[in-house]
């Protein structure tokens, strides 16, 4: 059904579909509306049986989710941010112990300083967690990827986080289409886990596993996770059949077949990228972009048959591998390694910084003309890095640069310096 | 009326307690006990954990008809459990991380319940690190929820399965690895009374809260019996010595736990909805030196100079202890108790 609806409400309502039997949560900004709106199905019976637990921590939430998937139960939470790091002990828990919890990230910058606004350190921060992730490029496909993610899981027994990004998407009220229960129901079986507690069947899960095993169960995680490559462009056209759209995948070329440049990034930002490239289209200017959907498993190959073609490779991305550069950067130029191709890694985005049309402009424009560095920082004010870099090379101690920064711009007391 | 023989043990060797009629005898002493952790394990020789636990989850087995699932944090009880790919467990068994055992049992619980399982009980353990320190999130959550779990934390009163470093549920004076009597830490541990989960339990309000001691294990059969007849959040805190960590004889067990008892040091009580409602009376006091000097980690209390008033120090919180619970006065068992 065609709705109005804010990214968040939408999410919810995608996962009451999935008939969740074990909601935890702990609220976390920008996530908060889901579980907020999920709190109120359960309340009103939308989503029954369910059980929604108010945990003390997201710690807390992703081991309640543990306890639950363990016991059989379809579980399902979603934090944000520091939440994610807060839990990360658990996340990597979960996957280890082959649990499918689907998670949702409502993707936020990480501290300090502290920012609530959108960025992918988070999610990316987790990238060799053995979780899936799956980046959504509209609330659109927020939805429809909650419900692949279910079904990957469960047919895969691997959790899978579905990334979203915060603000931009979850807060944003945009046309959507929810599906009926029928449909989801068709597509998405009831969980029959491989394994669980039962008194009929008692197991130990979680045993302490030394040397002469530990390596064997490890490869055994990064073997699941490679079937995920070929699972997920099959689970994408089975929902297109059933659902008769097209969402998630493990990429989405953009007029790229042609393009000398082609720009790469994660979720939402897709957007705007395309509509840049539609404009210098016209232009004349060779362009084309890709979209990466799913991030884990890192789809090598079909990253390299899309980008083979072009002359030059521009990854955009909201994270930063601090000491090295782009951490989506590093995966795309190990895709296209042996092709020589010059791959740009920009940074751009963080803490919410706005991507506009116009700063993307410049920067493909400057690519196309082959002079874009390797590695820059999108609409990064240079004068005031500039000025406490020096004021660093001044005063050899340590101290807090954000501070000082601030100060600079005359948002705290100029005073105290 | 219903008759209660007093029953004290004498040592490890009447653990069995065979002496008695076959009604009053523990689960264990009989032939058709669940024995949900088997031998072979790999506990060190007078494991206090090992005894506890297995009398502690063969009750709950027993009061469940089976019908019991288990969440273990991480420590000695799992690592000597579990070594792949050996399990000493005969009931579905989960161990997650050291922080989660409470949460990890929630979300057993809420599985159980949504599934129409009701019948199907949770239990949690951890040792005193996985509950009073890293875990205590999670536990006070799970209490402040009262979720139908039962949380037993065995407490030898430090950090064993690293190496023996200081819990929050290390004794003042006690050496650890990390509370060397040198220094700083002249007496050893610093001179607080420990953290009381038990009292802190009893402060959420839950239905449920008891100390036990592998000393009195009818009395911990009981407890964990009569914490399955309840629903809700319930807690046990029970005592269990550990000789590797303690510098104690393996066979020193059962003693050390009853001198901590008969000492004052680890009252045994019950408490519902916060309110105390039952205690182990002792017999008569025994001084704290009784108990101290079998120990290597107070063995600096008794080097020349004697350490008077660090002992001083311990036997006036055993004295406080004896007033508080009211020690000295008549026992007022477990409703239910060991002889039901």
């Amino acid at each position: 059904m065609l709705k109005q609806i804010e990214g968040s409400q939408a999410v919810a309502e995608a996962i009451g579909l999935c008939r969740p039997e074990v909601i935890c949560a702990y609220p976390i900004t920008p996530q908060t509306h889901i579980v907020e709106n999920l709190g109120q199905m359960v309340d009103k019976g939308q989503i029954d049986p369910c059980e929604y637990i108010n945990v003390e921590s997201e710690f807390a939430a992703m081991s309640v989710a543990i306890g639950a998937s363990a016991a059989g139960a379809r579980a399902y939470t979603a934090t944000a941010s520091q939440g994610l790091l807060f839990m990360a002990e658990a996340v990597y828990n979960a996957s280890g112990l082959g649990l499918p919890i689907v998670m949702t990230i409502g993707n936020r910058s990480i501290g300090a300083p502290i920012n609530i606004w959108n960025d992918h350190q988070d999610s990316l921060s987790m990238r060799d967690a053995g979780w899936i992730q799956l980046y959504a490029e509209t609330n659109q496909e927020a939805v429809d990827l909650h419900i692949q993610a279910f079904r990957l899981a469960e047919e895969l027994s691997v959790p899978v986080m579905v990334c979203v990004d915060g603000f931009i998407l979850t807060h944003a009220y945009e046309r959507v289409d929810i599906p009926e229960q029928a449909q989801v129901d068709a597509y998405l079986p009831p969980f029959s886990p491989r394994q669980m507690l039962d008194p009929a069947n008692p197991v130990t899960i979680g045993a302490m596993v030394g040397p002469e095993a530990f390596i064997e169960v490890r490869y055994l995680a990064h073997y699941q996770q490679m079937q995920a490559l070929g699972l997920i462009p099959e689970l994408a056209e089975a929902f297109q059949q059933q659902f008769g759209r097209d969402s998630g995948g493990l990429v989405k070329p953009y007029r790229s077949a042609d393009a000398d440049t082609i720009v790469v990034a994660l979720g939402s930002v897709n957007g705007t990228i395309k509509d840049v490239v539609d404009e210098m289209r016209e232009q004349g200017v060779s362009i084309g972009s890709l979209s990466i959907c799913t991030y884990r498993p890192f789809p090598r190959k079909a990253v390299r048959s899309a980008l083979q073609h072009a002359t030059r490779i521009v990854v955009v991305e909201k994270s930063l591998a601090v000491g090295i550069g782009g951490i989506v950067a590093t995966d795309v130029q190990m895709a296209v390694a042996g092709l020589h191709k010059p791959v740009h890694t920009v940074i751009a985005g963080l803490g919410g910084r706005p991507i506009t049309r116009d700063s993307l402009r410049k920067l493909f424009r400057k690519a196309d003309e082959g002079h874009l560095a390797h590695l820059q920082f999108l609409d990064l004010k240079h004068e005031l890095v500039h000025e406490e870099i020096a004021r660093m090379e001044g005063q050899r101690h340590s101290g807090p640069s954000a501070e000082n920064i601030l100060r600079g711009m005359g948002t705290i007391a100029s005073q105290i310096r | 009326m219903e008759t209660t023989i007093k029953f004290y043990q004498t040592d490890t060797f009447t653990v069995g307690n065979r002496l008695l009629s076959e009604a009053e005898r523990s689960v264990q002493a009989g032939m058709q006990r669940t024995n949900a952790l088997n031998s072979g394990h790999r506990a060190c020789q007078g494991c206090g954990e090992a005894l506890g636990a297995r009398f502690a989850v063969d009750a709950a087995m027993r009061a469940t008809n089976n019908q019991l699932v288990a969440c273990n944090a991480t420590g000695c009880l799992e690592v000597f459990s579990t070594p792949y790919p050996e399990s000493s467990w005969q009931l579905p068994w989960l161990h997650s991380l050291f922080g989660n055992a409470a949460a990890v049992a929630t979300g057993v619980a809420a599985a159980m319940k949504v599934k129409g399982k009701q019948h199907i009980r949770v239990l949690a353990q951890g040792g005193d690190g996985g509950t009073t320190d890293i875990g205590f999130g999670c536990l006070s959550g799970m209490f402040e929820r009262n979720d139908d779990v039962l949380y037993i934390c065995y407490d030898n009163e430090a950090y064993m399965n690293t190496g023996v470093q200081r819990s929050s549920a290390t004794p003042p004076a006690a050496r650890t690895a990390t509370t060397m009597p040198v220094g700083q830490h002249a007496n050893g541990n610093v001179f607080g009374k420990g953290k009381s989960v038990p009292l802190i339990a009893m402060a959420h309000e839950i239905p449920y809260v008891a100390t036990a001691s592998v000393a009195d294990l009818r009395d911990l059969e009981a407890k964990v019996t009569k914490a399955m007849s309840i629903h809700g959040a319930r807690y046990i805190h029970i005592h269990v010595p550990c000789p590797l960590g303690w510098g104690a004889d393996p066979s020193h067990t059962i003693k050390l736990a009853r001198l901590a008892i008969e000492s004052g040091l680890f009252p045994v009580f019950e408490a519902e909805h916060g309110e105390i409602t039952g205690h182990r009376a002792i017999r008569a006091q025994v001084p704290v030196e009784d108990y101290l000097k079998l120990q290597k980690r107070f063995a600096h209390l008794f080097r020349n100079p004697k350490q008077v008033d660090v002992i001083a120090h311990l036997q006036a919180m055993a004295d406080r202890n004896i007033r508080r619970f009211k020690l000295l006065e008549k026992s007022t068992p477990p409703t239910g108790g060991a002889a039901a």
